[in-house]
């Protein structure tokens, strides 16, 4: 696994002039797309913001006792997005509130994405009953109402932002599952498949060698479609209380907009940029997905 | 017919619903006959499936609420102090010393009676509640799902039919955009633009609610109307731009096919090539789409209910949510798996009469 002779060596090294290559052809098809370049131009600045928040703002915006503001100002030269009902800066929650968005995006998708592919690639690769019953499994999830589930798993669990995480991940991963499956199926029935099991390749080999690295670049623009899906699941259940009060998240926000009374008072200061923070952010990897997902396959269509 | 089309059932459903396998009787009926009985057997393999997930449906909601919270009890009564003696009466009350099979026996007898036990907060039966909150979610889901079916199919078509023009950009990523929108943001922004107002803008529309009150007759029904206008807006902008996407790709799929240059050569109308020949063939997507829709019609728009206190199923979930009361909220649960998995269903099955290629 390990020799360094010549051979290997540079077997290694054109291999990664290969591989250096091919990203640099993805590179020139994705910026042909327009819309692609935008999405992931807000997400760099997006996560950005959300890496340096307490450089930007200060680490105790989050605050409830130090609020430097009075209850529900509107906007002003010193809080360009007024207050909250506590006198904290809606700016600086925003900016805060990018972090969880990001985080809980980023971890529900790569579970709802791990689940999907071990399930999609062992259903795939084994014959036999266990194959039938992941499948029937993958089914059943998949007809079930994810935002349901989600909300009924979030409500037996404790509040937490592990909790969402985990019932975003675990609501999900079906439509991943039959993807890989699916995409699982075409490639081993190529022939080097034949080759490499005739040489001895066990089912671990031929999954993880052959297999996986064939299915990965479709499910990574599946995953951008997730992330995006994700981060307006976490706004919902945030918004229906069903997340960690004590951490400032977008969808939390609005909940504390409507609780302090912003929807009948008219403070839209307070109800707009959460909303707008959370479209903008789904909307660039929603674009970001269509433009890999075209590259990838010209004649794809955008799948529901 | 149903007798000699069991054993053919069996084969059909552990082919996964592949090639049913003809005999030489049905054969000799003719193509025709072949056809209905194979479709037959198709649709009750589907029917038999769905049968299947309800059951699993009811299995999950049981150990769902059961198992995951450590004590039922506990979340019934919400950290409130309450005595031993108390909780030990509660546990009686609800069945929960019992040991965990019999629970699970009646739990599932109970349920396929359309009994989902005593809600912990309304103290009325759970089924009393969601029969109650029905016809609202019908009302305004039911109203939405048309409108932005329609919107979505109209505008998907125009938009893929003008490929590539300034009204198809705009469109795609106007539709886009709203599908990033999270629906209940657009309903509060609703509410204050055009129910409380802002700046000009007079507040024109109630800010929640199903009626006034009061009312009756043909006032009544302007009454529901006017409350029925901003939920519905929002369920139209979020809904509509789903639909418009898939009819979109489905028809630029279809558009560069051989028939169409066909229908084109015969000296066809260009809007008669698109509607009598185009737009059927890409349909099938946006059927699919409207049916996976159809189901969550039932389900209700459950964050557009709770912004606009809409008295439905939805609104009723939150209110479940927030206690939690166990009992509602897993008979809400099972009600809307319900409707989703019946609304599949019913597509699967109609699927081979909308298109012939498939199931056959």
């Amino acid at each position: 696994m390990t020799t360094t002779t010549p051979a290997s060596a540079s077997a290694r090294s054109l291999a990664r002039a290969r591989k250096r290559q091919s990203l640099a052809r993805f590179w020139r098809s994705y910026r042909a797309h327009k819309g692609g370049l935008w999405g992931l131009g807000l997400l760099l600045l997006i996560a950005l913001v959300a890496i340096l928040a307490p450089v930007l703002v200060g680490a105790d915006a989050q605050s409830v006792t130090s609020a430097p503001g009075g209850p529900l100002e509107g906007p002003s030269a010193e809080f360009p997005l007024g207050t909250d009902q506590f006198g904290r800066s809606v700016l600086a929650l925003l900016v805060y509130g990018a972090r969880v968005s990001l985080t809980v995006g980023l971890l529900a998708a790569f579970l709802c994405v791990a689940i999907g592919t071990v399930i999609g690639i062992v259903a795939g690769h084994f014959r036999g009953w266990y194959a039938t019953v992941l499948m029937r499994v993958t089914d059943w999830f998949l007809v079930m109402p994810t935002l349901v589930l989600a909300i009924a798993l979030a409500t037996v669990m404790d509040r937490s932002m592990w909790t969402v995480i985990i019932a975003i991940g675990v609501t999900t991963w079906p439509t991943t599952a039959r993807l890989v499956r699916a995409q699982t199926l075409a490639v081993e029935s190529r022939p080097y498949i034949e080759r490499a099991r005739a040489l001895g390749g066990g089912h671990g080999h031929v999954m993880t060698r052959h297999v996986l690295p064939n299915v990965m670049p479709l499910v990574l623009a599946q995953t951008t479609m997730i992330i995006s899906s994700a981060i307006l699941t976490e706004a919902t259940l945030a918004f229906l209380g069903l997340s960690d009060p004590t951490i400032t998240s977008w969808g939390g926000m609005l909940q504390d907009a409507r609780e302090a009374g912003a929807v009948s008072a008219g403070d839209w200061w307070y109800l707009a940029p959460p909303g707008i923070a959370i479209a903008v952010v789904a909307l660039s990897f929603t674009l970001c997905g269509r433009a890999i997902e075209s590259v990838l396959n010209p004649k794809l269509g955008v799948r529901s | 017919m149903a007798a000699d089309s069991t054993p053919a059932l069996v084969q059909s459903a552990t082919s996964d619903g592949g090639p049913t396998p003809v005999g030489p009787s049905s054969a000799a009926r003719g193509p025709r006959a072949r056809n209905t009985k194979a479709y037959l057997q198709y649709a009750a393999t589907k029917i038999v499936g769905a049968a299947v997930s309800l059951f699993a449906v009811l299995v999950t909601s049981f150990f769902l609420f059961r198992l995951i919270p450590s004590d039922p009890v506990k979340q019934m009564t919400g950290g409130r102090r309450v005595s031993e003696q108390q909780l030990e009466n509660l546990r009686h009350q609800f069945g929960l010393d019992q040991p965990m099979w019999k629970q699970f026996t009646s739990y599932i007898g109970d349920a396929l009676t359309g009994d989902f036990g005593m809600s912990y907060q309304f103290h009325t039966p759970v089924i009393d509640k969601i029969t109650d909150a029905l016809p609202a979610t019908l009302l305004l889901t039911g109203t939405a799902y048309v409108l932005y079916s329609a919107l979505g199919i109209w505008l998907g078509t125009r938009t893929a039919w003008r490929n590539g023009s300034r009204s198809d950009r705009f469109n795609t990523a106007f539709a886009l955009t709203l599908y990033s929108v999270p629906s209940f943001w657009l309903g509060l922004l609703l509410i204050i633009v055009f129910a409380v107002g802002v700046g000009p803008i007079p507040g024109m529309f109630p800010t929640g609610g199903l009626e006034s009150g009061g009312e009756s007759g043909f006032a009544y029904v302007i009454d529901v109307a006017h409350h029925l206008v901003l939920p519905v807006i929002t369920l139209v902008a979020v809904g509509y731009a789903q639909t418009l996407l898939v009819m979109r790709s489905s028809l630029l799929d279809e558009m560069g096919s051989d028939y169409l240059t066909t229908a084109r050569a015969k000296g066809l109308r260009d809007d008669v090539v698109r509607r009598k020949h185009a737009v059927p063939n890409a349909m099938l997507p946006t059927f699919t789409l409207m049916f996976v829709n159809l189901g969550q019609v039932v389900a209700g728009q459950i964050l557009v209910e709770t912004v606009f206190s809409w008295p439905g199923l939805g609104g009723l979930f939150y209110q479940a949510l927030s206690v939690p009361d166990l009992p509602l909220v897993q008979g809400l649960f099972f009600v809307f798996a319900t409707a989703v998995i019946l609304a599949n269903t019913l597509a699967d099955i109609l699927y081979p009469l909308l298109d012939p290629r498939v199931g056959r």
